[in-house]
């Protein structure tokens, strides 16, 4: 069982989720530069945080084109799983991977702070470990997170129960307190907060190991 | 071939709410001028391109519109072209 850690020139939670996946849940984890096109031999594909690119045009918008994107939608096709986290939620719906846009944060500061969620979907086996409603915390790093799509999308989103997290305490104006998405699938997950930084008991808070756990099933 | 200038404006769609666009508005009042009621923030690209004529030009500026220039789930664009066009000898 292996996961890969796809890494864009300015990226910078690869290594953070790798000591997350690695050091504190023990499983195998590499690195996946954005040249690569071959993902044969890992279950699961883990877009990190950071500034893909340095951002530039739009948060995800020339990652959208590295080649191990392309290999990216194939697998996600076969029922391989894809959690993107913070730009790779970003770099995700760039990709047409999942619906809808994050858009400049409505107060335009950088939030950088810890955010009660609320799980909203046990749909996915992302979120087999907890029941609906259940509230976690973890840490949210972004200036660009507010979540954006048109009513129907966001209709469609309800009723293919694709809203995996919300906000207890919208911070940057996402509609609906959207925090987490995934695919009607169920396969990719996007989500802005950051599991990977709340998996080492060192750090005080541990919410994320049992979500980064199911990568792996 | 002939080389084309172009300019492509990105827009937000008026349904998404421009942060930055108010809290520029908001200056305005300070430097002290009433009545701007409406100031929403775009991109302008401008961009030389090589096509045989306008017509391919104008199709290769707009796929890159629709794919890479606009978030079309967030934006809008429009394309205007400027008038000199330079033919190309090899």
């Amino acid at each position: 069982m292996n996961i890969g850690i796809i890494v864009f020139p300015g990226s910078n939670c690869d290594r953070d989720v790798r000591w997350a996946t690695e050091g504190c849940l023990g499983i195998p984890t590499s690195f996946l530069w954005h040249e690569t096109t071959d993902l044969s031999g890992y279950d699961a594909i883990v877009i990190p945080g950071g500034f893909s690119y340095g951002d530039y045009l739009r948060c995800g918008a020339i990652a959208r084109f590295a080649p191990v994107l392309n290999s990216l939608i194939s697998f996600v096709d076969k029922g391989g799983k894809v959690l993107g986290i913070c730009n790779g939620f970003q770099i995700l719906t760039e990709l047409g991977l999942l619906q809808g846009a994050l858009t400049r944060n409505k107060n335009l500061h950088f939030i950088c702070d810890r955010a009660n969620l609320s799980i909203e979907s046990t749909k996915s086996s992302w979120m087999k470990n907890y029941k609906k409603h259940d509230s976690i915390s973890l840490p949210i790093a972004h200036g660009e997170g507010r979540y954006q799509c048109s009513n129907e999308v966001l209709k469609r989103l309800q009723d293919d129960d694709s809203i995996a997290l919300r906000y207890a305490h919208n911070p940057n104006g996402s509609i609906n307190d959207i925090a987490g998405i995934t695919n009607k699938k169920g396969n990719v997950l996007g989500m802005m907060p950051h599991p990977e930084r709340a998996c080492d008991d060192a750090l005080g808070n541990i919410d994320g190991k049992s979500l980064l756990s199911t990568l792996l099933s | 071939m002939s080389l084309f200038k172009a300019r492509v404006f990105v827009h937000l769609r008026p349904s998404v709410l421009d942060p930055a666009g108010e809290a520029t508005r908001s200056a305005t009042k300070r430097l002290g001028i009433d009545g701007v009621t409406q100031l929403r923030i775009g991109k302008s690209i401008e961009l030389e391109i090589e096509a045989a004529n306008k017509e391919e030009a104008r199709t290769k500026i707009e796929l890159m519109s629709d794919r890479l220039l606009a978030n079309p789930v967030i934006e809008n664009w429009s394309l205007e072209f400027k008038d000199e066009q330079k033919t190309l000898t090899n």
